[in-house]
């Protein structure tokens, strides 16, 4: 392939040769300042069009060609590409600015003072029709009670940050790297510090762990939050979800205490009538633990379903929701958060937020919770 | 784990009714998932051999099968299963049958061919799916003549199966043994060993098993136990019914007795066939570098220096220590001689070693999780014996080589434990001799070292238990967590409630539900390319180990979400949406913090018919209204991701950027597939939760009328609104109640660029009614400080 930018010795080319390229350099910097010249999307188009479409000079001088013996040719149609593909590259490139500048343009017909429609707004007039009132989602409504409730027997609620280090998340927590225990939680780590060092927590335990370390008892907190987890999501399981921790470190705190608690809450929360149970579970971070379960709000205990007959499908007719799992505050997680186990004990509860909301509400599946259908957040 | 009763029964009477028993089980932290009533409902089930399997002419799904009952008859069966193959045997409904699940099976026809009964499954049966294949089930080879009762093939007699959810921290509960024990701890009742048929003596003419152990921190105990006299064949009807609803497939009586004994006692142990064994001996030590071994499951693994290998006596690999055995040396039909190996390995090593290789067996679980390293040799006897239960001669063991490093063995350790801190702890009042009987029933050996202290030796097969918590738990659990009095706590609480921040954030929350808003709650993941389409900084903090690509960063804004959230609903024909959102957002961390900058922000995005930016301005005007807020200023100015000349920026009352509003960029809704204008506010709320409030002291409210003047001022429209209005209060004086801007007006009369802005000032004094005078004066100097401030001229 020739190079169309190398110099051709003029002497080796005929008078008609030399007569093109006289004129191709003329017509290559017309077109050039045609290109640039254009202002606007549709002027470029234009622009475009006359310099490289079927009737612009490059083709009429293409057309020249037919006159010069076949090695002048090549040589001299070689050059006439380039200046075309030299335009056309120019074309492009122009057509972003244009672009650019014509959304520019258009968006400054389209301007407004905000301030104007604020102060329209202040002195109550607005474009907006008002409608109905709104809703806030599931889920927060079901964390709003649960605040309350607890905030009612005499609780404070605590907040910490949802991306945490393995500190707080595990080690503080009775579970040091290679933990076996580690594998009941599959973990989502983040690319900051060292790997395996930053993580999305799994749990708001380490709410508890940062409330312990800054906070000198009495404590009587509870912990709302996102957690996340490596979990595929399906009907019963997302990986991000909402959990409700609870914290009690005191002089004297007991199991019978935790249990006790764990009772009036359900009282207070589900209604009359209902109670819960403990039963021995394991958990690195408390000792003795324990799962607790409430009466099946569904079927009121019964374990028989409402109106069909047959078992219950919410507590799969054992009458019992699991709920959550508790106990007492293991004195390896006191030690690491700087309280002296011989002179305080306390316990700590947990439970699924989601999994509250998708019970009461008898959801089928708990996507929907994230679908953000407006016929289904303005049900509640 | 599945727990056969029959087979607990073996430890001690258990005969309370099988509901007692399931709560039981459940109240000592061994959850009941699952309770299975097998052996009943199999009356007309049948044996029978697969003759001929070929396709069904009308179907796809389903082919024709022959069996032999017995009798030599071809019997035509349609079956829809695809995992068996001429000569299995499998369990035949036959015509008439009732099975365990209530299903009548008769004679009929399935698309024109004749179906005589049908071929089942485990499930079917009442039995539990040991291979977890789909399909028929599979009857081990030669198991009874065509045509016997399934009951008397597999000897299944009525038995119910426990399903247990057993948690992490009781190895020991992962055998029947176990269960067993704590069962009978809480029933107090006796608990021992199988009686059974006693271990064939030792044969003093057995040579004694060539084993040795090179690291003994990994494998502080190995025993190796020759057998000879081994002969290979089906397990009785009994083994292999407990085996398959233990959930594992008989295979042959020395397999069988293998897993037998560790299902039973929980050690896992291995039988080699001696003459295939290189050197004929076994040797646990370091893998070499880059040793490479396939495992039965037909994986090739490369071990490393802190893996734990079986070697055989020629220096190659024959198992992963703990895990998994090799295919070289495994039991045969023709074997006669078996190498025994019942060890001890350390589980932390296990479980290295497991994770790394992403290897899950039977014997991974247990030794990860801490073995009682006094159960080797009573596995050793256990499997002898049981072998020759399945032999018509009997086998002839050798002298058992029992390699131990007692220092590598994990100790026992001894606790002492106060009764007064069980008490405290649980809030019982139990003396000391009830302490002392709870956690001798579990086998800890409790001795009385002064008034309220015991010293405590933990078995052997608690690696769960080092301190006085943990005996604590045990107490608690033996004596029944029901029977713990519930009290509330006692003594002084902090001051409870919602902090200041948590109060403004629900009525935020409150103010926008009340505007019609919906609230939405979208993932924290984002695609990294909804960034550049959000027209956001590509930048943000990644997920090492995300579970999809398109969800692999941390949101650094709450758009992309909400965008998708509207997109959702436009795809739903719901055209007025409008949504709002409160979580969390994260930046990367600046300077050399670790966690990401993490803020709550708040979003809202308004789209359908007469949305735009206007509406995201009442909705500010709103918010500032319902949370009181005051000093804030709006300024127009260029927004990421926002229209460029619909869009405002919200500032503090320090000049700190709190958020913006207005209209989403057309680029950015036609990225998101968006027609139509959307509206937006962004704020970050714990800035805006910091911002002063208007003051909590009632205004006076005065008795006097007030006097209003409405001014209209035309000015350019460079000139905002908002600071006209500021000009106005300015001028206007303290007799001023309130100033409104209640129309704006474009037109050809005023000029292009410039409109009409229409104001309604009051003036009232709290102690008089205003003269026309002071009003006129004030007008005035309204009017004139416009004019000079704005350009603007009064219109007339």
């Amino acid at each position: 392939v020739p190079d169309a930018d190398a110099p051709l010795a003029d002497d080796a080319l005929s008078a008609e040769g030399r007569a093109v390229l006289t004129e191709l350099e003329a017509v290559l910097a017309d077109t050039r300042t045609a290109v640039e010249r254009a202002a606007t999307p549709e002027e470029l188009r234009e622009a475009s069009s006359h310099a490289l479409g079927k009737r612009s000079a490059f083709a009429t001088l293409q057309r020249r060609l037919g006159g010069l013996d076949p090695e002048e040719r090549r040589q001299v149609g070689a050059r006439i590409n380039g200046a075309r593909q030299a335009v056309q590259e120019l074309a492009d490139r122009h057509r972003e600015t244009v672009e650019v500048a014509d959304a520019r343009r258009r968006a400054e017909t389209e301007r407004l003072d905000l301030t104007e429609a604020v102060g329209l707004a202040r002195g109550g007039r607005s474009g907006r029709q008002a409608g109905l009132r709104g809703h806030l989602h599931l889920v927060t409504q079901t964390r709003h009670e649960l605040e309350d409730t607890f905030v009612a027997m005499g609780f404070t609620v605590a907040e910490g940050p949802e991306a945490e280090t393995d500190w707080f998340n595990f080690e503080a927590l009775n579970m040091p790297p290679d933990h076996p225990a580690r594998g009941m939680w599959d973990t989502l780590y983040l690319d900051l510090g060292d790997p395996g060092t930053v993580l999305l927590r799994t749990h708001t335990s380490p709410v508890q762990v940062r409330l312990m370390e800054s906070t000198a008892p009495p404590i009587f907190a509870v912990m709302p939050g996102r957690c996340y987890r490596r979990d595929t999501p399906d009907a019963r399981h997302l990986p991000v979800f909402h959990q409700i921790e609870g914290l009690v470190v005191d002089r004297g705190i007991t199991f019978g205490d935790l249990a006790g608690t764990i009772e009036a809450f359900t009282t207070a929360y589900f209604g009359p009538g209902m109670s819960s149970r403990l039963r021995p579970s394991f958990f690195p971070f408390t000792e003795p633990s324990a799962e607790f379960d409430v009466t099946c709000p569904i079927c009121g205990g019964t374990g028989i379903r409402q109106g069909g007959g047959g078992a219950c499908r919410t507590c799969s007719g054992s009458g019992w929701l699991e709920l959550g799992g508790c106990g007492m505050v293991d004195p390896k997680v006191f030690a690491a958060c700087g309280v002296d186990p011989e002179e305080y004990s306390g316990f700590a509860f947990g439970f699924g937020i989601d999994r509250l909301a998708q019970v009461r509400s008898q959801l089928a599946d708990m996507r929907i919770l994230i679908d953000n259908d407006v016929r289904f957040l303005s049900q509640f | 784990v599945l727990a056969p009763l029959s087979w607990l029964r073996d430890f001690a009477p258990f005969d309370q009714p099988v509901e007692v028993l399931a709560d039981m089980l459940s109240n000592l932290g061994l959850v009941v998932d699952g309770i299975t009533h097998v052996g009943g409902g199999l009356d007309g089930v049948e044996v029978v051999e697969i003759l001929d399997i070929r396709p069904h002419p009308n179907a796809d799904k389903i082919r024709l099968v022959d069996v032999d009952r017995g009798d030599g008859e071809k019997l035509q069966i349609a079956c829809g299963a695809w995992n068996m193959g001429v000569g299995d045997l499998v369990p035949l409904a036959t015509i008439g049958t009732v099975l365990p699940g209530g299903m009548e099976i008769a004679r009929r026809k399935m698309r024109g061919e004749w179906s005589n009964g049908m071929l089942c499954a485990a499930e079917e049966v009442g039995l539990p799916n040991a291979s977890g294949e789909d399909g028929l089930l599979i009857l081990p080879p030669g198991l009874a003549p065509p045509g016997t009762p399934l009951t008397d093939a597999l000897g299944i007699v009525p038995d119910v199966v426990f399903d247990l959810d057993i948690s992490p921290n009781r190895p020991d509960c992962l055998s029947i043994a176990g269960i067993a024990r704590d069962l009978a701890a809480a029933l107090e009742l006796p608990w021992s060993l199988p009686a059974g048929p006693p271990a064939p003596p030792v044969d003093a003419a057995v040579p004694a098993a060539r084993v040795d152990v090179d690291s003994p921190d990994l494998c502080p105990r190995f025993t190796g136990t020759v057998i000879e006299g081994v002969a290979v064949g089906p397990s009785p009807a009994w083994m292999a019914q407990r085996l398959t609803l233990a959930g594992m497939r008989p295979i042959s009586n020395v397999v069988d007795v293998s897993n037998y004994v560790m299902l039973e006692l929980g050690q896992p142990n291995h039988a080699y066939d001696l003459d295939r064994l290189g050197g004929g001996g076994l040797v646990a030590r370091r893998a070499r570098p880059a040793e490479r071994l396939t495992t039965l499951d037909g994986v090739e693994r490369v071990l490393e220096g802190d893996d734990c290998v079986i070697g055989d006596a020629t220096g190659n690999p024959v198992g992963v220590g703990g895990i998994m055995g090799g295919a070289s040396a495994e039991i045969g039909p023709a074997t006669t001689t078996v190498l025994l190996e019942a060890a001890t390995f350390t589980a932390m090593a296990i479980a290295r070693t497991g994770k790394r290789l992403n290897l899950h067996s039977e014997a991974r679980a247990r030794f990860e999780r801490g073995v009682d390293p006094h159960l080797p040799a009573v596995a050793v006897d256990r499997f002898t014996a049981l072998l020759a239960a399945t032999q018509d001669t009997a086998p002839r063991p050798g002298p058992t080589t029992d390699i131990v490093s007692e220092n590598d063995l994990p100790a026992s350790p001894t606790i002492l434990c106060r009764t007064a801190k069980v008490n405290a702890l649980l809030g019982t009042d139990l003396p000391d001799a009830e302490v002392a009987s709870l956690l001798g029933r579990l086998g800890f050996d409790v001795s009385a070292v002064g008034e309220g202290v015991a010293s405590v030796r933990v078995p052997s097969w608690r690696p769960d238990i080092d301190r006085e918590v943990d005996l604590v738990e045990e107490v608690a659990r033996l004596h029944g967590y029901e029977r713990i009095a519930r009290t509330v706590p006692e003594g002084h609480r902090p001051a409870s409630g919602l902090t200041t921040y948590q109060r403004f954030r629900r009525r935020v929350r409150e103010a926008l539900a009340g505007a019609g808003l919906l609230e939405a709650w979208t993932t924290t993941f984002l695609d990294p390319a909804d960034l550049g389409r959000a027209g956001l900084p590509a930048v943000a903090v990644e997920v090492a180990n995300p579970l999809d690509r398109r969800e692999s960063i941390l949101r650094t804004s709450l758009l992309p979400g909400l965008l998708g959230a509207l997109r959702f609903n436009a795809d739903r024909q719901a055209a007025d949406v409008e949504l709002f959102e409160v979580g969390r957002t994260f930046a990367r961390p600046s300077g050399d913090r670790m966690l990401p900058d993490e803020r709550e922000e708040l979003a809202a995005v308004l789209s359908g018919e007469g949305r735009d930016a206007t509406t995201a301005a009442w909705l500010w005007a709103l918010l500032v209204d319902a949370l009181r807020l005051e000093g804030l200023t709006v300024h127009a100015d260029e927004v990421v991701g926002l229209h460029p000349t619909r869009a405002a920026r919200i500032l503090g009352a320090d000049g700190e950027v709190l958020g913006a509003f207005g209209e989403v960029a057309p680029e950015v809704a036609a990225a998101f597939g968006l027609r139509g204008r959307v509206a937006v506010l962004h704020l970050d709320l714990e800035r805006l939760a910091a911002q002063p409030t208007r003051s909590e002291l009632a205004a006076p409210i005065s008795r006097f009328p007030a006097s209003d003047i409405d001014l209209a001022f035309v000015v350019a429209d460079g000139v905002s609104a908002a600071s006209v209005e500021a000009t106005v209060r300015e001028a206007a004086g303290d007799l001023l109640e309130s100033v409104a801007l209640f129309d704006v007006y474009r037109g050809e009369r005023l000029g292009a660029g410039r409109r009409s802005l229409a104001y309604r000032l009051r003036f009232r004094a709290p102690d008089r009614t205003l003269t026309d005078g002071e009003v006129g004066d004030r007008r005035a100097a309204v009017i004139n400080a416009v004019e000079l401030a704005h350009g603007g001229e009064l219109r007339g």
